[in-house]
This record gives structure tokens, C-alpha cells and sequence, in this order.
């Protein structure tokens, strides 16, 4: 006679995936860009990195403690939240801001709706959007890159967006530079090629699919070909591609699965609206970039865009 | 449709063969899907091999049989692999397989056999689906409509099962015999038989049979589900809340189809099938030939040793089968496989919350949406749950099985389909 046997619900095989392992390797995919933003900025950007992720961990940390669930901070999350804050910051803001930031993207963009798998908006967005309204010069004050042997900090620059905005002359900056991130801006958003490589990984994963970043890219850059320039279907698409936080936030926060559709459908339709509203906001809104903002909007939009792109029925019309 | 590790090693290329008898059967009253039987016979009686034990006067049931020749020593309440407990008659054996007197049909009388004759014959034989469905076989052969397709089922998805892929190379005459009256009885034109990729003997054992057209389907789960294999073969769907002879189609499991030449060529009716008993806690892993109603444990004692304890008993596949909590349960009609799986094989992991990641959304074959009927299902909140399409489930698994999150994705979809479909 047998004893003990488990008895539970078909199905009684499970593939090997966990949570943990998705997000790590979203970490792994970060990496390549952090590098890239700690070669271009200097040491600064891996403090302000460091210090973001650990406050977004100790936030996630307090919380589990304080809700009295089970503690999930090795998940690997917090850690993501707290890398892509510093990405979107520049490398010479005070050391309290990331850890403000982080604490209020974890605190207020995923805590307060309920913890992992709740929040309705990106909480790295949250963080950032929260940051450039209560600390604009901060936010917007960006290191020369690579200035071997002049101090990193010496010299600050504008991001050739915003000197897109401002009108001022562009010739200077190559695709070139623009694809290896030779230039003003946040952490882990300049370098493309770096963001690119981590982006394949994912892709090759299977953690992330091509419906959100192909559509947002590619809507952002017709949009900016037709009405970017003074003349219609003069614009600089390929300018608009490469700076700015596009790539970074196409391929890995535009793709965060909690606050986007479900369905492949409802995922060009996501795309296609954030790629929309960032050009619409680079071409013709106060701010030089609209990314985050752009991707905090269409999550807003989600449950919406997932009641409406339901998949098809087996044997329904 | 997800790509599964399909553990067929274990069994594939052993040759089916035969359980010695069991000292005692458990036939329970009920195997099939419809009306419970009652017993017709009493304690005391003395029964044959393929006497009729069990009937009742209903349209969805099928009559039950002695599966060994003996005396009737219990009518009793006993465990049931599919629901758990259930009325079941127990013969105890004397050894002797004394068969019952049945008229023999000889080929003459086969070639003239009409529709309402193979329907009755398949009734007083009491098969059923036996691909694990259980739905009484001589129903799916009088449909409404006229039917211009049969596809026979040899596609066996399930990892580990092998018991269908033995019969098709073991007895492909009789199989191929069978499909063919079928097909006349029915007057169906297009006769296809389904077999998935990693059976090459049986695609081989086929590609001669007159006739018959060899479909060979990609090894993806869940490739043998009834609609699934309608669409993957004809390029059509059955609509929604139709069956397959709706669209003239008619789907029929290899083993089903066997049995039906039993029935037809040998006068026998169901009261053995081929059990894969299976896994890696067994020494001797094999495709038995088992009477109905034999406890499993005997099942598992013939392939023994045991290599470790089993943590978990499952009769039926890894991805739809049911884990039972006792091994003094009978095989029944229904039963294709036995498998075995250790500590660590059984573990499941903490379930997690549910990232929306999207897996099982890609994985539904059927087009649902598995992760928002969860979340509404654990909040029994049904009117949302049957808005998302719940009834339409199959209860294949994937989304469950690819879930990261480790989310009891089927069990609280399967309420949900109770409640929907009330």
C-alpha cells in the first residue's frame, strides 16, 4: 500500500520559469547599458545606479515587512525598478535624489496598488516623472560625456534633443555618436548599441516580443520624418531614433508586462500610441522628450486597450 | 500549442503485453460520461467472462461487463479514479476465463452490416471514447447530420503515454478493418488518420492502409484535442457550442476504434484496454494489456521494482490525467496510462502573482484570455468569467504548465466552467 500521495489539479508537469528567473535576466539585459553610461559619464553614474537600487530594494524590503507578506525582494523587480530610475537620470544629480525617486517608485508606483503585479503604471516612470516635476534644473542638467583628464562634472551639456528644441545647430553630432552614446544625456539612455545587445537577449528569450518596441519606433520615426522639420517629410527620423530615451524605453519599459495588453494586438495598439504621443510631445510640447510620459499615458490606457483586443475564440466569428 | 519533453523513452518501443489476472476486479457502475448503470447481478451470482453486469435504460451510458469470470462478492462503494468514489461491483476470479456464449459474425454478415447494427453492437459492447473522454461511442456514431469525414486519433500528445502508439503498430489490420466499416456504415468519404511525428513506426505501419491518408501532425501539445485536430487537418473550426458532426465530422481514438473491431470481429465486449505504466520510479516501465477493474497496484507491482516511492500516482497524462490518492483504484474504460512520479517530479513550486507576462495568453489553443479568468475566478466573480469565454476551455493545461508565476491556473478555470456552465 501507498501512502502520502499528492493529489492536486492537472496539469502535474510545469515548465522551468519563475518570476525570478524572467526578472534577472532583465537585470543581465541592463547591464551592457550600464557599463556603456559608466564609461561615458564616469563613476558617477554607477553611484547614482547603486544608490537607486538599493533604495528601491530596501523600499520593497519595508513594505513586504510592514504588509506582513512574503518577502520577495530577491525576485529580482525592486532591483529593475531601481536600475531603470537611474537610467532615466543624469549622472551628476545629488545622491539624495535617486534614493527620493526610488523610494517613491517603489512607495507610491507599485506599493500603494497592491506590490508585484498590481501597479497600473511603470513605477521606474512614476519615480522619474515625480523627480522632473519637483526637481527640474536637477533633472535636466547633464554631464559633457567623455572629457578624459578634465574631470567628468567640469562641464555640462545639453541633450541633442534639446538643442533640437532650442534650435540650435546639430552638425556637430554624428549618427555615429549618437548610436554609441557620445553625448548629453541620462545614464543608461544614451548608448543605443549597448541598450541593443540587451534588448537581443530579451528578444531571443522570449521575454519580451517585437509588437511594443517595432511599433513604437517605428510610428515615432514617421511621425518625426513627416512633420519633425519646418518643411513636411523633411524630418530627422533617424535622429529621433537614436537620441533620447526611445530605444530604452521601447525595448524596456514600454515592455513591462504589468502595465501593458495582453494580446498581440493590444500591443500595436500600444506601440503605435506611444510612439504617437512621443513625437507628438518632442514636436510640438514644451519638453524636448516625451518617452516617459508618452509610456505612463498608454499604461493608463491599458485596461482599456486590453477590454477591446480580446483574442478571437476558438470556433467564434 | 507548446513543445513538451515528451518522456516516451520509457515505453515506446516496449511490446504490449499481458497483465496475468487479477484475483479480484472493481468494476464501478459508472465510466463513462452520462446515466449511472445498475447492477444486474447480486452478490452470490456466479458471472462469465463479457457477461453484462450493469446497464440502465437511458440514452447516454454504456452497459458494463465481467472483465474476468468469477463470483460477485460485493457491490460497494470503492475509490473511482475520475470521481473520486463510486458504487462498483467486485468479482473475485477463479482463474478460469469462462467466456459467455455470444454469436460470432462471420465476414459475410460484417459486409452487410448496417449503420443501426454497428450502432447496436457497439452499445451492447459497451464502448466508450477511450482517449479518456469516456463519451459512449455509439452516440458519436448516429449523428444528426451525414457525415463526410472520420479522423481516426493516433496523435497521443500526452508525454509518457505510449499505449496508443503500441496499438497502431501491434494491430494495424484490425485497426485499418475497423476504420474501414466504420467509414461504410457511415458512408463517410474522407478518412484521415492523425499521428504525430515521434511515432515514425506507426506512420510507417499506416502509409500502405487502403484508403486511409496518413496525417502527420507536429509533435505540439495539445495536437490530439478533439478540435484542435479538426483544424489542424480540415483547416476549419467547429463553431463555438457545436460538436464535430456539425461541420460532418466525426473524431474517433485509435483504442476506441479497436475496440469496436473487438466488438464486431471477436463478439468481445470492452473489458481490457492497453495501460502505459510508466515513469521513473519504476523499474520496468511497459504497455500492458489490463482488464477493466484492475486495482492499480497491481499494475505497478508487475513493472516493479520500485526504484523510489512515488510521490504522486496519476492515471491518464501528465498534462490532463488525475492524481489519485489511493492504489486500490481500478483501471477503467477510460484509463491510458499509469504514471508514476517521484518527490521531486511532483514538486510544485509557490504560486506567485500573476505579472501578466502573457504566456498563457500566447499558449491557449482555444484563443483565451487564462490569466483574467484566474484573477476573476479566485474573486467568484462567474458573470466575468463566463464573459471571458471560461466554457469554451478544453482543459488542456498549457497555460498552467508555462505559467512562471506557478498560478493554479486550470483549477480555478475549471470552477469557473462549473459555474458558467450551470
Amino acid at each position: 500500500m501507498i501512502n502520502n500521495l499528492i493529489v492536486s489539479s492537472s496539469p502535474h508537469i510545469h515548465k522551468q520559469a519563475s518570476i525570478s528567473r524572467i526578472m534577472w535576466t532583465v537585470v543581465i539585459s541592463l547591464i551592457p547599458a550600464g557599463i556603456a553610461g559608466v564609461i561615458i559619464f564616469g563613476l558617477d553614474a554607477l553611484w547614482v545606479t547603486l544608490v537607486a537600487v538599493v533604495a528601491a530594494v530596501l523600499t520593497e524590503l519595508i513594505f513586504g515587512i510592514w504588509a506582513k507578506k512574503k518577502i520577495t525582494v530577491l525576485d529580482g523587480s525592486a532591483v529593475i525598478t531601481g536600475i531603470l530610475l537611474a537610467f532615466n537620470l543624469p549622472s551628476g544629480v545629488p545622491l539624495w535624489l535617486p534614493i527620493v525617486g526610488a523610494v517613491f517608485s517603489i512607495a507610491i508606483g507599485k506599493q500603494v496598488f497592491g506590490g508585484l503585479g498590481q501597479n497600473i503604471f511603470n513605477p521606474a516612470l512614476v519615480g522619474r516623472v515625480f523627480l522632473m516635476a519637483s526637481w527640474p534644473k536637477y533633472m535636466t542638467t547633464f554631464t559633457q560625456p567623455l572629457r578624459a583628464g578634465a574631470g567628468y562634472d567640469a562641464i555640462t551639456s545639453a541633450t541633442p534633443l534639446a538643442m533640437l528644441k532650442e534650435g540650435k545647430l546639430l552638425e556637430h553630432i554624428s549618427y555615429l555618436d549618437l548610436f554609441l552614446g557620445k553625448h548629453g544625456g541620462c545614464i543608461g539612455e544614451v548608448c543605443i548599441l549597448a541598450l541593443l545587445i540587451g534588448a537581443a537577449l530579451l528578444l531571443i528569450k522570449g521575454y519580451i516580443s517585437w509588437h511594443i518596441p517595432v511599433t513604437y519606433i517605428f510610428t515615432t520615426a514617421v511621425l518625426a520624418y513627416i512633420f519633425g522639420a519646418a518643411q513636411l517629410f523633411h524630418g530627422d527620423w533617424l535622429f529621433h531614433i537614436l537620441s533620447g530615451g526611445l530605444i530604452l524605453g521601447a525595448f524596456f519599459m514600454a515592455t513591462d508586462y504589468v502595465a501593458t495588453p495582453l494580446t498581440a494586438k493590444g500591443q500595436l495598439i500600444f506601440g503605435i500610441g506611444c510612439g504617437l504621443l512621443t513625437a507628438v510631445i518632442r514636436i510640438w510640447g514644451g519638453y524636448p522628450e516625451g518617452v516617459s510620459y508618452a509610456i505612463l499615458m498608454m499604461n493608463a490606457a491599458t485596461p482599456f486597450i486590453d477590454r477591446y483586443t480580446k483574442c478571437r475564440i476558438y470556433g467564434s466569428k | 500549442m507548446v513543445r513538451l519533453a515528451e518522456n516516451k523513452h520509457y515505453s515506446e518501443n516496449k511490446l504490449t503485453q499481458s497483465l496475468p489476472l487479477p484475483l479480484k476486479v472493481y468494476l464501478p457502475l459508472i465510466q463513462h460520461l452520462g446515466k449511472i448503470c445498475n447492477p444486474e447481478v447480486k452478490v452470490g451470482d456466479t458471472v462469465s467472462l463479457g457477461q453484462k453486469i450493469a446497464s440502465i435504460t437511458a440514452h447516454v451510458y454504456a452497459p458494463i461487463h465481467a472483465s474476468i469470470s468469477g463470483k460477485v462478492v460485493a457491490i460497494q462503494d470503492w475509490p473511482h479514479p475520475v470521481l473520486g468514489r463510486a458504487k462498483a461491483v467486485v468479482i473475485e476470479g477463479d482463474g478460469q476465463d469462462n467466456v459467455a456464449e455470444f454469436h460470432l459474425l462471420d465476414q459475410q454478415e460484417i459486409d452487410k452490416l448496417t449503420a443501426q447494427d454497428l450502432r447496436k453492437i457497439v452499445l451492447d459492447a459497451g464502448i466508450v471514447g477511450m482517449g479518456g473522454a469516456s463519451f459512449p461511442t455509439h452516440i458519436k456514431l448516429n449523428p444528426i447530420k451525414p457525415l463526410d469525414t472520420l479522423i481516426i486519433n493516433g496523435a497521443e500528445c500526452e508525454p509518457y503515454l505510449t499505449a496508443d502508439a503500441r496499438l497502431m503498430v501491434e494491430k494495424t489490420p484490425q485497426i485499418s478493418a475497423a476504420v474501414a466499416l466504420i467509414a461504410r456504415c457511415l458512408g463517410v468519404k474522407d478518412i484521415y488518420i492523425a499521428i504525430e511525428k515521434n511515432k515514425p513506426e506507426a506512420i510507417k505501419a499506416f502509409s500502405g492502409a487502403p484508403g486511409i491518408k496518413v496525417k502527420v501532425l507536429p509533435s505540439d501539445y495539445p495536437q490530439g484535442a478533439e478540435k484542435q485536430l479538426i483544424q489542424n487537418i480540415l483547416g476549419k473550426e467547429v463553431p463555438r457550442g457545436k460538436l464535430p458532426f456539425d461541420i460532418g465530422v466525426l473524431v474517433q481514438n485509435v483504442a476506441t476504434v479497436y475496440a469496436i473491431y473487438e466488438a464486431v470481429y471477436k463478439g468481445k465486449p470492452l473489458i481490457e484496454r492497453i495501460v502505459t505504466v510508466t515513469g521513473s520510479c519504476l523499474q520496468n516501465p511497459k504497455n500492458l494489456l489490463v482488464r477493466i477493474g484492475t486495482p492499480i497496484k497491481n499494475l505497478i507491482e508487475f513493472c516493479g521494482p520500485l526504484k523510489e516511492p512515488p510521490a504522486k500516482i496519476i492515471i491518464g497524462g501528465p498534462m490532463m490525467g488525475i492524481a489519485q490518492y489511493t492504489d486500490e483504484v481500478p483501471i477503467i474504460k477510460s484509463s491510458s496510462g499509469l504514471l508514476l512520479m517521484n518527490k521531486n517530479e511532483a514538486k510544485v513550486g509557490d504560486e506567485d502573482p500573476c505579472i501578466r507576462c502573457a504566456a498563457c495568453v500566447r499558449g491557449c489553443p482555444v484563443g483565451l484570455l487564462p490569466c483574467q479568468i484566474n484573477l476573476a475566478s479566485e474573486r467568484l466573480l462567474w458573470n466575468l468569467t463566463r464573459e471571458y469565454g471560461a466554457g469554451d476551455c478544453i482543459e488542456c493545461g498549457i497555460c498552467n504548465y508555462v505559467c512562471p508565476s506557478n498560478r493554479r491556473l486550470l483549477q480555478t478555470i475549471k470552477r469557473a466552467k462549473l459555474e458558467v456552465i450551470k
